[in-house]
């Protein structure tokens, strides 16, 4: 009976990864190799100001002096970092007329994805800046948002036309010299998106990031930047997926949101990255700094996540509460399977007085994953009356996957309250057993249990993506339950 | 509608049902009674399809065809429902959307367009009505936090929803209130017809003076000793199983 189980548990969570296609066009791409003089290039095709190159080299001469981090609970087979590519974008083939105008191929490709670049058949409502590989595609809606004094644009172009915002914020909330994988990207990061909220401005759509890994053999080294101004609200979400290759990829990101008072900014991340197979062949190495700090008093951060590609996810939203006031919060799904591997989790940094956090994380591991939650609430010494609030549940699909709970506090004020849960349950063969017998099937009576179970985080998703992201769930389980 | 031959069931190699046979003709009800531990809910679930029990002979038909050899949901799309004994909870999970992918999946198999949202929601508070449960507990997540009582009676009303052509309330009238059991059985006889059939197990013959059988079966010790009419539930109630017992050896 248990191995009936177990069998139909492989089958539910051997789904089919849906973006795995790729697209074959043409790509500027550098040699391999990782030295200054590939530094210099990138920084040269982007046509960068000085004070940008000079920030990559000494990020990259920082980077050299670092070993890549060996504490997450990861089993991170060697990279080389000569033998990846670290510059690839897709050739413009016909002289476009207008510089808004985009190579049809990309647009197909995006189509393919769900994301269309035309404005008028986009989702009301949401404005969409699409990378793919190096380069920034396209971002839609510029000119109204512009209207409202608010910046939407690729972190290339913000360079060029914002320079004073991107020096003055750039490297604030994550220095390059923060990790290893901070100072990789600082030194040779190619695009990603960066927005701007003037003072007393709510953003009235939600802003979007697209990433799409392409190019075989390229690593993917995004960057965003978000700075709201006083008063201000922003949603902001981002969505990213990448071909099916035997090979992996590494992808090392940055994220960095600066809140100022009375902001409030939400960053939602649908992160599905190509899981890789079956056996574990394949799939993104996913190395993420994700910051953001609410500097202003009042200010609030909100990280919500739903992680289900890649074959190893090393990745912690964390929020640093500087102001008084100040509200943190980070919400979690993240599913395993297979041999996918994630350790993740948030740092919570209470520095203001009254400063609130929470923590709402929920591991689904199946397979022969691993799955850890890892989590850090600090609360200095003048944080008086800091509170958090941290919840971590584990479910577990099978019994061949690991699920591991790390939760690290460290408080020198003794106001503060910090309170932590944390369960762990399996998935249960009568609950499967009560959907079947209403005419549910098991792969779907998984589906339908694993979203209640992540239902608390889904809803904290914007509407349109909360059926996408419980879409993704389901498949990801798919053929691994029962 | 169902005919079960000499059915034999195991448990870790421990025989449970000793040779079950029953027959139920569409439009009967039949009432099961029996000790505790006797087998009830294991004949109940093995009727379900729950894998956990080795089935070592016999034959069950269902509408002329084999049941043993069909899945657990595919005896509920073709119309067989389980009242549990024990409802499980599935947090997070709401009642109207658990319900709603159900129905659908079972029109689904029978060729039928799903429900669109107002059908569903009008027939969720006709039923809703006819149970009288309240909107408060249909608007929660599947049994999450639900009394004792409360399952239950959200058990009857997913029979009312389903509407199925056999349907097997294991239990269903334990730990209900006097208003409650009336309701229940209200939702028992309210299906009732010529093409549908219940299975009541119960210990008391109090519910079935609301919901009256047609035949009444002692269970006992894996085997039904007695099978007579609704008279034989008040023969019990008077007697007690020891006489079944004593009944049986004479056998
Ligand atoms: N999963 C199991 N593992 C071991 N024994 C079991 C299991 N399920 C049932 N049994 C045993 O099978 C016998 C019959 O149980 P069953 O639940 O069918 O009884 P019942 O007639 O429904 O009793 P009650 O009136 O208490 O509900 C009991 O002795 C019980 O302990
Ligand atoms: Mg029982």
């Amino acid at each position: 009976m248990q191995k009936e189980q177990d069998q139909i548990l492989n089958e539910v969570t051997s789904g089919e990864y849906k973006y795995g296609f790729y697209t074959d066009i043409e790509q500027d791409s550098l040699s391999k190799g990782l030295n200054e003089d590939v530094i210099r290039t990138i920084s040269d095709k982007k046509g960068e100001p000085e004070f940008m190159l000079e920030f990559r080299l000494k990020a990259y001469r920082h980077w050299l002096t670092m070993k890549m981090p060996r504490w997450a609970h990861l089993n991170i087979p060697e990279i080389d970092y000569q033998d990846q590519i670290y510059y690839s974008a897709p050739k413009q083939k016909a002289k476009l007329k207008s510089l808004d105008e985009v190579d049809p191929e990309l647009l197909e490709t995006f189509n393919k994805l769900g994301i269309p670049l035309e404005e008028q058949k986009h989702l009301s409502g949401v404005a969409v800046d699409a990378v793919m590989d190096s380069v920034s595609v396209k971002t839609t809606f510029k000119e109204t948002l512009a209207e409202l004094g608010i910046i939407f644009c690729s972190f290339s172009e913000a360079v060029r036309e914002y320079p004073d915002l991107v020096k003055q914020y750039m490297g604030s909330v994550v220095p390059y010299t923060d990790n290893f994988f901070a100072a990789l990207n600082s030194a040779v990061f190619s695009d990603g998106s960066f927005c701007y909220i003037p003072k007393g401005v709510k953003c009235p759509m939600e802003l979007s990031t697209y990433f799409r890994i392409n190019a075989a053999n390229t690593g993917q080294f995004e960057r965003t930047l978000i700075v709201a101004e006083d008063n201000t609200y922003v949603s902001y979400l981002e969505g990213c997926t990448a071909p099916m290759r035997d090979e992996n990829q590494l992808h090392a990101a940055i994220v960095e949101i600066v809140a100022l008072e009375n902001a409030e900014v939400k960053y939602a991340t649908v992160q599905n990255w190509y899981p890789g197979n079956k056996e574990g062949k394949g799939g993104i190495y996913n190395f993420v700094t994700k910051r953001g700090i609410c500097k202003g008093d009042n200010s609030k951060i909100s990280w919500t996540q739903v992680e289900t590609g890649s074959a190893i996810t090393w990745k912690y939203p964390s929020c640093i509460l500087r102001g008084h006031n100040t509200t943190g919060e980070f919400y979690s799904v993240a599913v395993t399977n297979n041999y996918q591997q994630a350790d993740t989790g948030t740092k919570m940094i209470h520095i203001g007085k009254n400063s609130k956090s929470i923590i709402v994380s929920k591991g689904i591991s199946a397979g022969r994953s691993n799955n850890s939650y890892r989590g850090l609430v600090k609360v200095l010494r003048g944080a008086e009356n800091a509170r958090n609030f941290s919840q971590c549940d584990s479910l577990l699909l099978g019994d061949k996957c690991g699920a591991h709970t790390f939760p690290y506090i460290e408080s020198d004020n003794h106001t503060a309250v910090i309170e932590h849960e944390a369960t762990t349950s399996k998935i249960g063969e009568d609950q499967i057993f009560y959907c079947n017998q209403r005419g549910i099937s098991t792969e779907d009576a998984i589906g339908l249990i694993v979203n209640g179970y992540a239902k608390e985080v889904l809803n904290k998703l914007p509407m349109e993506f909360a059926v996408e992201a419980q879409k993704l769930l389901q498949i990801s389980l798919e053929g691994s339950v029962g | 509608m169902l005919v079960i031959k000499n059915l034999r069931v195991s448990i870790d190699n421990q025989e449970i049902l000793k040779g079950i046979d029953l027959e139920v003709n569409a439009g009967e009800v039949h009432a099961i009674m029996g000790p505790n531990g006797s087998g009830k809910s294991t004949l109940a679930s093995v009727l379900a399809g729950r894998d956990l029990y080795q089935i070592t002979s016999g034959k069950v038909l269902y509408k002329g065809e084999d049941l043993l050899e069909k899945s657990p949901e595919e005896r509920a799309k073709e119309g067989l429902f389980l009242g549990f004994q024990y409802p499980i909870e599935i947090p997070g999970v709401s009642m109207a959307n658990f319900m709603r992918t159900a129905m659908n999946e079972i029109r689904k198999y029978k060729g039928l367009e799903p429900l669109t949202s107002s059908e569903f929601l009008k027939k969720m508070r006709e039923k809703k009505d006819l149970i009288e449960i309240s909107s408060s507990l249909t608007n929660r997540s599947v049994n999450e936090g639900f009394s004792g009582g409360e399952k239950k009676k959200n058990e009857i009303f997913q029979m009312a929803m389903f509407e199925p052509e056999l349907a097997i309330l294991d239990e269903t009238d334990s730990g209900l209130d006097i208003d409650a059991l009336r309701i229940v059985a209200r939702g028992v006889n309210n299906m009732k017809s010529p093409l549908n059939s219940t299975i009541v197990i119960t210990h008391y013959q109090r519910l079935l003076e609301y919901i009256v059988p047609d035949f009444v079966h002692v269970l006992y010790n894996g085997r039904i000793v007695k099978s007579g009419g609704k008279d034989l539930a008040l023969l019990l109630e008077e007697k007690g199983y020891e006489w079944v017992r004593s009944e049986s050896v004479n056998m």
